[in-house]
Parts: structure tokens; C-alpha cells; sequence
């Protein structure tokens, strides 16, 4: 029988970071004092009704074009009709048919191998509130009543829908990770998994081998990171793959992650489809999404992090490098600074992802908190490239830079770190070293290489250790060779 | 045509607890009045587009602008109990 | 001489300006109407006296400083109890909201406050504007002052009782399927439905979205338009608001109806319409084509299915509008043992009979396997009410047909059966499925001296020919009994 393969789809929220909420003036904010930021609107007074936030949907406009998807240029507001507590109006003003976008896809890489995950849709709703569960450690099954606060009542939300292409958990937390590197780069959302502005559910079913038919899925609800994505959808995957070997059955249901017992619970059993009753929101107008709309948000779309992953590469940074300065907008704009001041782009890449990082954790501080400028790189990697300075200096010389002692050369200087490169001093040099060691010269001629660390150590101790050990090793070789 | 209505089902989508006399007499109700309405099916529509809204225009929006908030106390003014800032319900029972 | 109360809005703004009354005169005439009429007739569930004192005194203030904010500044005006008012008790004659007092100001509120206009108190109406008699009112039924055994017609039966008798000289109302145009023709007064998205909705507690509009009564058609002129205009709160250029609506008043193009329903001239009214809307359409006009009989095919779309798009529409209405934020809460639990029983105490039926009508007309057969149907239905308009209105400038089927009936008459009842409102029901301004003015009294509205329709944003046809109208019908209740203190 063909082993069990996983079929993986994700659904996640982003909560768009504008400054008033999806349908009315209140601040979106977080951790403030609860129901301070509420309005007749957003707490469903009779009477309110909703206008739509601009912004907003220039943000869904903006995620659905990075991600390659179609925007419609006629699109619809529904009402998803269900009660619960902490959804003022008990209907949720969302998307049916006619979402703003469809139809995308977003290439990932799992272990060097690149992955399209097709997006279904990306559509535009709002936020509900929050409650707190009170009695028996917040359990919601053991508690004695809720609290509702709603302060996040109709903050704009966009969901975004993949179709069922993930295979692996790796993938799965890979797509995730690839999905909140765009939206940040986009400016749209913090995308904050712990905080909840963004947050992942995965549609998770195993099936014996890529020719059969889906399984029974489950839904996953409560992943609050990353890792814990590819954590559940791990257990989800070994639990109905046990489940199905012993003879069991999968439920469609919703289950909940337990971090700390790194386990999927199951919440509710769905005993039978929802009944939404969605239907055209009347308080509202069509959106229409021009062409001239379109073309802009594609001609003012920042560099996505795939396309500066690859420019990076190009410039002569290895990929692991390249993540880690697509990743950091700060570190990766200093990169590009450099690079731009002529810095070496390889040399350049080590020195932020290791030497500035490092320092940065160390000092627990920001880029922007330290001395180090753009120039300051590009002028230490001239010096190493043009032999005046070690690279085991420049590492010094760096970590002085960044703690505001001065220019590179500044400091070369001052500690005394410049090398001697002047090619006919240092041959004058070695001719002297070669004529008090003629014995140690025989030998080397006679292809004892090992004697080159000894003539090159002689010159470091006559140049005070200045010399450039690169270029006096590289004269002995040629000197022994005749 | 009689119209055959799961009338407590209907109830429990709209959140309506109604006792077994009056889920009966609603639904027998219900059933005449829908026979009534059912008479838009004798229209025919095909090709025809609805109508969800009689204004031909889109894209009414709000700029981005923050607005006055409501207070906490104004917030909770006028609700039936209140804790700490929040409003308090009994205990909820399951997802949405 | 005449009582203050009886001024028309024209009349009283000559004289406020003039220095002849005060708006504290004309608050206290009001209060005086009020306070022998209500007794009789239950318009209000609100009066707000210190408000409208403390309103009035600031208006003679702005008035002796110069300072004047148009044709409603001092004009005693009610408001029906679905249009919010911050600080003053707004229900919609729902248990569910009884005692809730908003913390903010429909549009249309603020902007009457805004104009000076003194806001006398909140109108009685059928629970959550779902009624044609006030009878669904949580806090007892209107009575029609011309008969007080009888009907005001409802919705919005309260404003139009109080604008009949002259409790307020002015007042506003909703009409989601003729609720403000039946209860006008019911008491004997000019009401009015704008063009969709005239009028602000915002803080106006919905019914049906996609058909509610606020509107006027009063008892000229001059002061109907000013009304209008004082609620109308484009708001940021509201996606529906109409954005374009509005429509002149005092301007064409005289102008007559000469060279006019007058269609007359023929759907609306059948036999299910009451003989006198049909007789007193002949005859109306004669006196019109004598002054000029050029009257025709028109055709609106799809009006007959009209009533039963409409009874299928407001129900499902208000089970969502309604579904907010759950104990938790705000009004009253029947306590259990789970939050569920909780929302289900306020909301079966909450809901009186009529308000329960639509909500459970609109639930199932929205659920899954019947959406397409009726609210999607219904749409489909809308369509093709809206395309009849359009060709009538290719041949003319403005339709005319009874307002109603019947004069004011007895209270309790339609109560058991819900389809007479929503029979009603089968004249009124087509402008709104087309979004479209209808007038009602009073053109008569039947045998039982009852009134009897005519109904002026005309398309979309094509008001100042509305007002232009209903002055004309009421030019012809000559118009001038009142109610018993208001006559004078005496006869009650």
C-alpha cells in the first residue's frame, strides 16, 4: 500500500494595521483598556451602520497583488449571519462570491526545492471581540461567566485561502513564514502571531498515496507561532494517520493547539454545516477596483521578499545570508547601502548577518541605536580589499565602529591596525629575513613548504606584525619556487 | 403548495426560544404567509439580474481618519451587567 | 383667532421672524394640544418637555441675536421612537429596548437640532416600523383621530396622529413599505417617502436596509418639503447616503401641472381597492387633466407580485438587522444559565408577535436550499419592478393611484390575519422595491368622513416634480377638514 501522505490547507487572518478600524473612526490599537475604543458602530447600537475604510481595502488590494492574484473589479460585501458573543451584530460583515481577490499562488523553498501553493481567495472582513473566560483557570467549558471587551471589534481583517497543496509540516510553516515576510514588506500588517494579528488555521487530512481520494479533514485552531504551526499540523498528521492504521475514523471538527501539552483538542463536533445564511450587505455599496486602481498598487509594490532574496544571491551573497537580510528590513537596507557605497557584497552580507547581529544581541540594541553607517562598511570593505586591513582586524575594527569609536580608518589607526602592503619595502623585507636564514632557505627550496610559516612569522616580528601575511606568503612561495 | 418549514430549526438560527405551542402556530403561519409569497415564482426571471440595492453606485468609503471613541462608561452605560471595564455574560458554551 | 398649534410651518417661521410668537408660544400651543389629545390618542411614547423648553428658549435667544438656521428654527417637530436621540429614550416600541437611552444622534436628528427645529418628543409605531395600525406597539395602539376606535395606520402612526391634531407642526417618520405614506393617508395629512438615500440612515434602527428611508409629514405640502429640505444631504456615516447633487424641492411649487405627462396605475385601480377611493382618485385625475395635465392610464405588470417580494427581502433583511437585539451590550436580558440560552429567551420576551413572524419568515427565506427560490426570486422580482417603473416613466412624468386600499379600520379588524393586514400597504410597497419618492396627500373624506391619501409617484431623485404635482393636487382637493381631536378643546 502507497504510504499516507498529509493534504494541508491553511486559512489565515491579518488584522490590517490602518489607523481607524474597518467601518468606523475608532483606533485599532492593541492592549489598551477594554471597550475604550468601541463606538455605536462597532458595538451594534441600533441605528449604526457601517462605511467602509479606504485603506483597508487599498490593503487587501495590496496583499491580493502580491500574491499574483486577480482582482475583481467588481466585488461584494455579505453578511455571515451567526450568533456569538463577541460579534456585536451577530452577523459578521465579510466576502462570499466575489471576493476582492482570487486565483493567486505563492512560491516557497523547502530545502532548496520551490513550492507553489495556490492562494483559493483573499477576501476582506472585520474582527470580532474578545472574551475572557472567568473561573477555573479560563477555561471556556469550566467557566463561571465572559468577559467581552470590544476594542477589536471591527478591525479590518483579510483572510487568505490556499488550496489544498501543502503536503508537509515544514511546508506548511514555510508558506506561513513566506506569507508574514510579504505582508510586513507590504507595510499592512505587523503580522504579530503572538499578539494575534495574524493567525493561522490548518485544514489538515491524510490520504494513502497522491492518487487517492481526500480524507476527512479536521480544522486547527489556536496556533500562536510558527513553530507551533508546523508542531500541530505534525501531531494532527501522526494522530489521524494512528487513528486510520488502528481502524478508526476521522471527524470533521475543530480542534484547539495546546501549546504546553503540544497536542490538538477536539473543541466541537460540526453535527451538521454551518447555515450561514449570507446574503448581500445592504448598508453597503459594491466595491469597484479599476484597472487604473490595479496598476497602481502593482507599480508602487515594494521589493517582495522573494525578488530581494534573489537580487541578494546576485549580488554575490549566499542564500542563507540573503534570508536573513530579506528578513530585516534594517540590516537589509544597510546592505543595500553598502553595496551601493561599493562595498563587496559577500564580505559585506557576513559582516551584518554575523559581526552586526552579534554585537546588536550583545548590546540588546537596534541598528539605528548604534554608529554604524552604510559608508563605514563600504570604507572598511575598500581597506580589506585593498590589503590595509586584516580580516580578522576588520571584525575588531568593526565592533569599534558600532560602539561610536570613529571612522574604520579612524580606528585602524588609532589601534594601530593598518597592514604594510607596499609590496617593494615588504620584498626588502623578506630578502632580509631569506639572507640571515640560509639554511631555513635551502630547506624551502628543497620543497619543505612547511618553512614558509617561519619566514612569513620572521617578517611579521621585523614590520611589528603590520606586514600583510597574505602578500609576504605569497613572496617566499615565489622567492623558494626561484 | 403547502411550504414544509423545520420550524424549530428555523427558531434556533434566529436565537428564539419558543415554546412546542408556539413553534406550532408559527410555523402554520409561516406556511401561509410563504404560500402567499411563493407567488413570486410564478414570475419568470430567467436572465433577469436581482436587485440587492437601489442605488447604481459604488465604492462609498470613509478615510482613514481616527473619530472620538465612545468612553468606558458611555459603552457601558446601558448594559445589563458590567465588570471591570467589560461587559459580563453568563458562561459561553462552544465555538462560534 | 387661530390656535398656534394649527399654524402651518410657512405660516409660523413669518411669524417667529416677525416677532409675533415666540418658539416658547409655539412650544407651549403644542404642549397644550398634547396635553388633551394624547389621552385620546397615544401618539407619543415620549414627550421631552424640558428638552423642547430648553430648545425653544435657545432658539428666541438666536432669533432676538439675529441669528437664523432656516425654515425649521423654532418649529415644534416629533420624531418617530425608531430615530435615535442621545440622552432621550429611544425604543421602536420594542420591549426589548424599552428605557434604552442612545448615546448619539441619528444624522437626521443632528441635523434638525442643527436647523433650530424644537423636538417635542418620540413617536408611538409598530414594533420595529413592522406594522400597517401601531397595533405591534409593545406600549398600547395609537388611536386615529378622526375616529378613535380606528387605526392611525402605521408604521409610523404616531407622528401622523400628532401631526393630524396638531401636537407637533411637523414630524418625521420611516417607511420601509409605506409606513410613513399609510398612516398620512390614514389620518388625513401629507406624508412623504424620498428617493432612497436622501435621507440619512444613519441612527435610524433598521428595519429593511435596502428599503427604509426617513421621511415628513405635515399638513401642507410646502411644509413637507421643507421638512425634507431639513433632513436631506449626503453623510459619511452613511455607504448609502446619496452622493450627487441634490434635488431643488420649494422651487416648482406653482408651477401648476400644465403640460404634464400623468400616468394612472392601472394595478392599482382594481377591485380589491376600496370604491370611494378609487372614485376619489378618478376624480382627482380628472380635476388634473382639467388643470392642464395630460393623464394616461399606465401599466406596472409585476406591482401584483410586489407585496409578496417585499414580504420576502424586509423579513430577511430585519432577521439580520434584529439578530443585534441580544441582551448582551445593551436593553433588557431575560437571565440563564449560558450566554445561548440567554440571547434565545430576551429575544422571545424581547419580540412581540409581528416581530417574531419576520424574523423567523426572514431566517427561513435566507437558509440554505430556499435562498434562491424566494429571496433570490424576490430579487429577481424587484428587477423587474424596477424595469416597469422605467418604461412607465419613458411616457410620463409622474404616476398617481390610490395610497391605500381602504380608509382607517377598526382596531383589532386585521390583527389575526396577517395578510389583510400587510394588504395595506400594496399601493405604497412598488416605490420602495424601486428606491423611488411617493407622496400621499389628502384628497377627501369617505361616507364615514374618514380621509383618503392619493398617492404621487415619481422616479428616482425627482422630487421637485413630486412637490410640484402634490401642491397642484392639494390646490385641486381644496382639502380642509381636520380631525374631531384637533378642532378644540370643547368637543372632547
Amino acid at each position: 500500500m502507497p504510504e499516507w501522505e498529509a493534504v494541508i490547507g491553511i486559512e489565515t487572518h491579518v488584522e490590517l494595521q490602518t489607523n481607524s478600524k474597518m467601518f468606523c473612526g475608532c483606533a485599532v490599537a492593541f492592549g489598551e483598556a477594554p471597550n475604550t475604543n468601541t463606538c455605536p458602530v462597532c458595538l451594534a447600537l441600533p441605528g449604526a451602520i457601517p462605511v467602509p475604510n479606504e485603506e483597508a481595502i487599498e490593503g487587501i488590494v495590496k496583499i491580493g497583488t502580491a500574491l499574483d492574484s486577480t482582482i475583481n473589479k467588481d466585488s461584494l460585501f455579505y453578511r455571515k449571519n451567526y450568533f456569538y458573543p463577541d460579534l456585536p451584530k451577530n452577523y459578521q460583515i465579510s466576502q462570499y462570491t466575489f471576493p476582492v481577490c482570487e486565483f493567486g499562488k505563492l512560491e516557497i523553498v523547502v530545502d532548496g526545492e520551490p513550492f507553489v501553493v495556490g492562494i483559493t481567495r483573499v477576501h476582506m472582513e472585520e474582527d470580532t471581540g474578545k472574551s475572557r473566560h472567568v473561573g477555573e483557570d479560563g477555561r471556556i467549558h469550566d467557566a463561571s461567566h465572559s468577559l467581552l471587551d470590544f476594542n477589536r471589534s471591527g478591525v479590518p481583517l483579510v483572510e487568505i485561502v490556499t488550496e489544498p497543496d501543502i503536503r508537509t509540516a515544514e511546508q506548511a510553516r514555510a508558506y506561513g513564514a513566506e506569507l508574514q515576510r510579504i505582508v510586513r514588506t507590504l507595510g499592512v500588517s505587523d503580522a504579530r502571531l503572538e499578539e494575534g494579528s495574524m493567525r493561522f488555521d490548518a485544514n489538515v487530512s491524510v490520504r494513502r498515496g497522491p492518487d487517492a481520494e481526500f480524507g476527512t479533514r479536521t480544522e486547527t485552531k489556536n496556533v500562536n507561532s510558527l513553530r507551533s504551526l508546523q508542531r500541530a499540523i505534525t501531531f494532527e498528521i501522526d494522530r489521524q494517520t494512528r487513528v486510520l492504521e488502528e481502524g478508526g475514523e476521522i471527524i470533521q471538527e475543530t480542534r484547539h493547539w495546546n501549546e504546553d501539552k503540544g497536542v490538538t483538542i477536539s473543541m466541537r463536533i460540526k453535527e451538521e454545516s454551518e447555515d450561514y445564511r449570507y446574503f448581500q450587505e445592504p448598508d453597503m455599496l459594491p466595491l469597484e477596483i479599476d484597472e487604473a486602481w490595479q496598476q497602481r498598487v502593482k507599480a508602487e509594490q515594494p521589493e517582495l521578499p522573494a525578488q530581494k532574496r534573489a537580487r541578494y544571491v546576485g549580488l554575490g551573497t549566499d542564500a542563507h545570508t540573503a534570508e536573513l537580510l530579506a528578513d530585516d528590513p534594517a540590516l537589509g537596507g544597510l546592505f543595500d547601502q553598502a553595496v551601493q557605497a561599493g562595498a563587496n557584497a559577500k564580505q559585506a552580507g557576513i559582516w551584518i548577518t554575523q559581526e552586526v547581529v552579534a554585537y546588536l544581541r550583545r548590546e540588546e540594541k537596534s541598528l539605528v541605536e548604534t554608529a554604524l553607517s552604510a559608508a563605514h562598511v563600504a570604507e572598511l570593505s575598500e581597506m580589506v580589499s585593498a590589503g590595509d586591513l586584516s580580516s580578522t582586524a576588520s571584525k575588531d575594527v568593526l565592533n569599534a565602529v558600532l560602539a561610536g569609536d570613529g571612522t574604520p580608518r579612524e580606528i585602524a589607526e588609532a589601534k594601530d591596525l593598518i597592514q604594510i602592503s607596499d609590496s617593494g619595502f615588504l620584498e626588502a623585507e623578506v630578502d632580509a629575513v631569506i639572507a640571515d636564514n640560509t639554511d631555513a632557505f635551502e630547506k624551502l627550496a628543497g620543497g619543505d613548504m612547511k618553512m614558509i610559516g617561519f619566514f612569513v612569522g620572521q617578517v611579521m616580528k621585523r614590520t611589528g606584525g603590520k606586514a600583510d601575511p597574505r602578500l609576504v606568503s605569497e613572496m617566499v612561495r615565489n622567492k623558494a619556487q626561484g | 403548495m403547502p411550504v414544509d418549514i423545520d420550524i424549530a430549526k428555523v427558531a434556533h438560527l434566529a436565537r428564539i426560544d419558543l415554546s412546542d405551542e408556539e413553534l406550532a402556530q408559527y410555523g402554520e403561519q409561516l406556511s401561509v404567509i410563504l404560500e402567499y409569497a411563493e407567488r413570486v415564482s410564478a414570475l419568470p426571471t430567467d436572465g433577469v439580474e436581482p436587485t440587492s440595492h437601489p442605488l447604481p453606485a459604488t465604492n462609498a468609503f470613509r478615510p482613514d481618519v481616527v473619530t472620538s471613541s465612545l468612553t468606558n462608561e458611555e459603552a457601558l452605560a446601558m448594559a445589563p451587567e458590567a465588570e471591570d471595564g467589560y461587559f459580563r455574560v453568563p458562561r459561553i458554551l462552544g465555538e462560534p | 383667532m387661530t390656535d398656534l398649534a394649527d399654524l402651518s410651518i410657512v405660516e409660523a417661521g413669518r411669524q417667529l421672524r416677525s416677532g409675533d410668537v415666540t418658539a416658547v408660544d409655539l412650544w407651549e400651543a403644542a404642549a397644550t394640544r398634547i396635553a388633551y389629545t394624547e389621552p385620546h390618542l397615544h401618539a407619543f411614547l415620549t414627550v421631552d418637555r424640558e428638552g423642547a423648553l430648553a430648545t425653544a428658549k435657545v432658539v428666541d435667544a438666536a432669533f432676538r441675536a439675529g441669528e437664523d438656521a432656516g425654515p425649521l428654527q423654532g418649529i415644534p417637530i416629533a420624531l418617530k421612537d425608531n430615530m435615535c436621540t442621545k440622552g432621550l429614550a429611544t425604543t421602536a416600541s420594542s420591549r426589548m429596548l424599552e428605557g434604552w437611552v442612545p448615546p448619539y444622534d441619528g444624522t437626521a436628528v443632528a441635523n434638525l437640532r442643527n436647523a433650530g427645529a424644537v423636538l417635542v418628543g418620540k413617536t408611538n409605531l409598530d414594533e420595529f416600523a413592522m406594522g400597517s395600525s401601531t397595533e405591534n406597539s409593545a406600549f398600547g395602539t395609537s388611536r386615529n383621530p378622526w375616529d378613535v376606535d380606528r387605526v392611525p395606520g402605521g408604521s409610523s402612526g404616531g407622528s401622523a396622529g400628532s401631526v393630524a391634531v396638531g401636537s407637533s407642526m411637523g414630524a418625521f417618520g420611516s417607511d420601509t413599505g409605506g409606513s410613513i405614506r399609510q398612516p398620512a393617508a390614514l389620518c388625513g395629512v401629507v406624508g412623504m417617502k424620498p428617493t432612497y438615500g436622501l435621507v440619512s440612515r444613519y441612527g435610524l434602527i433598521a428595519f429593511a436596509s435596502s428599503l427604509d428611508q426617513i421621511g415628513p409629514f405635515a399638513r401642507s405640502v410646502e411644509d413637507a418639503a421643507l421638512l425634507l429640505e431639513g433632513v436631506a444631504g449626503h453623510d459619511i456615516h452613511d455607504a448609502t447616503s446619496y452622493r450627487g447633487e441634490y434635488p431643488t424641492l420649494t422651487d416648482g411649487l406653482e408651477k401648476g401641472v400644465k403640460g404634464l405627462r400623468v400616468g394612472i396605475v392601472k394595478e392599482l385601480m382594481v377591485d380589491a381597492i376600496d370604491s370611494e377611493i378609487r372614485a376619489a382618485t378618478r376624480a382627482m385625475a380628472d380635476k388634473l387633466s382639467d388643470a392642464g395635465a395630460d393623464v394616461v392610464e399606465v401599466s406596472l405588470p409585476s406591482s401584483e407580485y410586489a407585496l409578496s417580494a417585499y414580504y420576502l427581502i424586509a423579513p430577511a433583511e430585519c432577521s439580520a438587522n434584529l439578530a443585534r437585539l441580544d441582551g448582551v451590550r445593551y436593553g433588557n436580558r431575560v437571565p440563564a444559565d449560558t450566554t445561548d440560552e440567554m440571547m434565545a429567551k430576551t429575544r422571545a420576551a424581547g419580540f412581540g408577535p409581528e416581530v417574531t413572524r419576520r424574523i423567523l419568515l426572514g431566517t427561513y427565506a435566507l437558509s440554505a436550499g430556499y435562498y434562491d427560490a424566494f429571496y433570490g426570486q424576490a430579487q429577481r422580482v424587484r428587477t423587474l419592478v424596477r424595469q416597469d417603473f422605467a418604461t412607465a416613466y419613458e411616457q410620463t412624468d409622474v404616476l398617481i393611484s390610490p395610497t391605500t386600499p381602504t380608509t382607517a379600520f377598526e382596531i383589532g379588524a386585521k390583527t389575526d390575519d396577517p395578510i389583510a393586514m400587510y394588504y395595506s400597504d400594496v399601493c405604497t410597497i412598488p416605490s420602495n422595491l424601486a428606491g423611488d419618492p411617493s407622496i400621499s396627500v389628502p384628497v377627501g373624506v369617505d361616507t364615514r368622513g374618514l380621509p383618503i391619501g392619493f398617492q404621487i409617484m415619481a422616479p428616482a431623485l425627482g422630487e421637485s416634480m413630486l412637490f410640484r404635482v402634490a401642491a397642484e393636487v392639494e390646490r385641486l382637493a381644496e382639502f380642509s377638514a381636520r380631525p374631531s381631536l384637533a378642532v378644540s378643546k370643547e368637543t372632547v
